[in-house]
């Protein structure tokens, strides 16, 4: 009876490490079969390269919790990253006037923050006033936002952004790098509005079951509309980071991002229908995938075994996931 | 007959029935009682296959079976409804009652004429007189009951096992139903009938069977015992009758609407039958309706639930699995969910939720346990615990005790009566007569929409309110 308890406790804690245990087992499998893995350099290059996809998925995964879903931070990302890339350059024509207004780097980073809320909130607006499901209403502004990205660049890129804009993405903070800060922090905050907050318990409620939120006295309208800016205002962060480290604002850049983002979500353990899940869950699973990726890449495997080594990874991910619900 | 013998069923760290025994004869309704949590559930769940493993063995007519899915156990002639009905609301009524088993012709195509056909002959012996090509969605809840019924006709079913079939069904519904229960029964059906409602089986029950923590305390011929017999044996224990009331001396207007008044300290009953518009009063109430109300004389404009618990109101909803708790989330986070801090406090959410599970003697092994897995009444004290939380004047019950046991049922009654007395404004809406009777002191009755009587309680009988309550066109 005791061995079988502990057995129970074994079990419990081995489930709920999973994704922890699965990274180092594939970290281990990696620096065994590659030297160049396991050394600093690297470490910090894979961070680097994850904290776009951090940003992104934190906000995917409180628009999942909430119930929904956003297809178009990809293409929010693209369309925030040319914004604010075009201001520093260019600047900005008054309509109806000479006037050209130029912008800092401070602006650009305002600018194409408040560019990501905005198109976010419309998501928001959209999914609560006129009940468009959130996979459509977000389909729909995927489409938008690229095309209004082709618009502002007229297809081109927008390259030569300066050192400064460059130090988001390329500097060094401490010893860390700056998307490193940037990443971790935007995820710390996002733990503690999900544990310790109003806001966050209500995201939860509504994701768990919306009408009885409503019935509480939850403004599920208005929780949704934040959590969608968030979502917006994230892919704009997301967006920053890559317009910085490329030092160009590619008309296509983020194309589907929304897919990796979702991947990492679900390889956290978050459930798409809602209600369930942790921002610590989907930032291991944005590791898993950037190790994976960065590992296949070290062992010369091609792109294409890549992708479908990746695919099947987020399918054992949800199979394992399922096979724990059931027990 | 259908023979269950020595039955055992372990869950891990529960043992849910115990060497139950039961016999059950074709012909006749066989009454299955008592209280949640006493096995009821799981024993039918066995009988008709949705759980494979147990101990001890069933014998229909003689044979030992033993079904390894629920298609097994129908297509032995073993049918199921469920409280919660299984039909596709965006069907139609034959396709719905067909599901599973459609008709094919030559070209393995749908014979959807065939099967209008067969759906017809079927509502028609059910009395049911309603076209087969209905959706299920535009039909009351009563009558897709009896589309259920018609399932397992088809079925040819030899069993068929009612759990808590007038749970969700109006007092006119339930005099259909068990008409086509009598008939069914003189065909020779043997009918299993699971309800906490005592008085309905003493009209349509032959046997009984009480259950209590997983066994069999009595069985017998429903002749031979009365209706405070079966109570005794399905909770082991004397339960106090429902509250004395107290003369309502200080009659100050609380609420005031188009429809009720309600007065502090006062237990209103609204009477109604299915559809005669009572939750949608509440829910108007309550703000999912924009609507203004005077609330101790003045004038509020409620357009939202948080207006209206600002107003002091508080709602327990009819449906409390669909609108009144988070069903995947723990007993904490659904106590806490209506008074949370912008930033939350831990120790407060212990405190609040270790008061409620005192107070309302909530059974659960901590604040962690997700609510899915406790039983209706727990259930149901988890929803009161998260609205008192919210210190409410006005307490709007909707069928407070639909699908709860006995014990619980009485506990609830109590909790409801010392609010009153507190000082507390309470309208329960009920569509039991005699809880309706037992806690109000006055009573509205409602048809189409509207009130159409109102007693004080010592005044009424149960066929006045009934005479009220049907809608007179």
């Amino acid at each position: 009876m005791e061995s079988a308890l502990e057995r129970q406790n074994y079990k419990q804690l081995l489930s709920r490490f999973q994704s922890l245990i699965a990274l180092v087992i594939l970290c281990v499998i990696i620096s065994l079969l590659s030297d160049k893995f396991l050394t600093a350099t690297n470490a910090w290059n894979v961070m680097r390269q994850i904290s776009v996809n951090v940003c992104i998925s934190v906000g995917m995964t409180l628009v999942i919790i909430a119930g929904g879903i956003d297809l178009s931070v990809g293409s929010v990302l693209a369309l925030c990253g040319a914004v604010a890339a075009g201001l520093l350059k260019n600047g900005i024509e008054l309509p109806f006037s000479n006037l050209y207004v130029g912008f800092t780097v401070l602006g650009t980073i305002v600018a194409a923050l408040l560019v990501g809320s905005l198109l976010g909130a419309f998501n928001g607006f959209v999914i609560t006033r006129f009940k468009v499901p959130s996979f459509v209403a977000t389909l729909a502004m995927l489409t938008i936002a690229r095309g209004l990205t082709m618009l502002w660049t007229g297809g081109f890129p927008v390259s030569s952004l300066g050192d400064t804009f460059a130090w988001i993405g390329t500097g060094w903070f401490i010893g860390i790098p700056v998307p490193v800060w940037i990443s971790g922090i935007i995820v710390a905050i996002a733990i503690v509005i999900t544990q310790r907050t109003k806001l966050g318990r209500y995201i939860y409620a509504i994701g768990g079951n919306e009408s009885a939120a409503t019935l509480s006295g939850i403004d599920v309208k208005k929780v949704k509309i934040i959590v969608y800016t968030v979502a917006g205002g994230l892919a704009a962060a997301g967006g920053l980071l890559v317009t910085s480290r490329l030092d160009a604002a590619q008309p296509n850049a983020g194309t589907g991002y929304e897919l990796d983002s979702i991947a990492a979500v679900v390889i956290g353990g978050t459930s798409l229908t809602g209600g369930k899940g942790s921002i610590g869950g989907t930032v291991l699973g944005a590791i898993i995938i950037g190790v994976l990726n960065n590992g296949l890449v070290l062992l010369n495997v091609s792109p294409f075994w890549q992708q479908v080594l990746k695919g099947a990874v987020i399918l054992a991910a949800v199979i394992i996931d399922k096979a724990k619900a059931k027990n | 007959m259908l023979v269950a013998e020595n039955i055992t069923k372990q869950f891990p760290g529960v043992t849910a029935l115990k060497d139950v025994c039961l016999e059950l004869h074709p012909g006749k309704v066989n009454a299955l009682i008592g209280e949640n949590g006493a096995g009821k559930s799981t024993l039918m769940k066995i009988l008709s296959g949705v759980y494979n493993e147990y101990e001890g063995r069933i014998l229909f007519n003689n044979k030992e079976v033993s079904f390894r899915s629920t298609k097994e156990a129908q297509d032995a002639g073993i049918a199921i409804i469920h409280q919660e009905l299984n039909l596709v609301q965006d069907l139609t009524i034959t396709e719905n009652i067909f599901l599973g088993r459609e008709i094919t012709n030559s070209f393995g195509l749908l014979d959807r004429q065939q099967m209008k056909q067969q759906a017809t002959v079927l509502l028609k012996r059910l009395h049911l007189n309603i076209s087969a090509t209905e959706k299920i969605s535009s039909l009351k809840v009563g009558q897709q009951q009896v589309v259920e019924i018609a399932k397992s006709l088809l079925l040819d079913a030899k069993v068929i096992i009612m759990d808590e079939p007038t749970s969700a069904i109006s007092e006119s519904e339930v005099a259909v139903l068990f008409d086509i229960i009598r008939e069914l029964k003189s065909e020779g059906k043997i009918i299993v009938y699971i309800s906490h409602k005592l008085d309905e089986l003493f009209k349509i029950a032959d046997h009984y069977t009480v259950l209590r923590d997983g066994c069999v305390i009595e069985s017998g011929d429903m002749n031979d015992i009365t209706a405070d017999g079966l109570v005794q044996k399905m909770v082991g224990r004397e339960i106090r009758s429902v509250r004395k009331r107290e003369q309502v001396l200080d009659r100050k207007l609380m609420l005031s609407t188009e429809k009720i008044k309600l007065y502090k300290g006062e237990i209103l009953g609204v009477f109604g039958l299915m559809g005669a518009g009572r939750t949608e009063m509440l829910e108007e109430i309550f703000g999912l309706k924009e609507n203004v109300i005077q609330i101790d004389g003045k004038e509020v404009n409620i357009r939202s639930p948080l207006d209206a618990i600002r107003a002091g109101i508080a709602l327990v909803p009819e449906d409390r699995k669909k609108d009144g708790l988070f069903i995947e989330a723990d007993v904490r986070e659904n106590i806490c969910i209506t008074t949370l801090d912008a930033f939350i406090d831990g120790n407060r959410q212990t405190t609040l939720t270790d008061n409620y599970i005192n107070s309302l003697r909530i059974k659960t092994s901590s604040h962690r346990q997700t609510v899915g897995t406790l039983s209706g009444g727990n259930q149901q004290k988890i929803v009161l615990a998260k609205w008192l939380a919210t210190n409410p004047k006005i307490l709007m019950l909707d069928e407070p005790t639909r699908g709860i046991d006995v014990h619980t049922k009485s506990e609830i009654y109590e909790l409801i009566s010392q609010l009153a007395k507190d000082g507390m404004g309470i309208i329960v809406v009920s569509s039991e007569l005699a809880e309706i009777l037992a806690i109000s002191d006055r009573i509205v009755v409602m048809a189409e929409g509207n009130i159409t009587a109102e007693f004080d309680a010592g005044q009424a009988t149960e066929s006045m309110i009934l005479k009220e309550a049907i809608p007179k066109n």
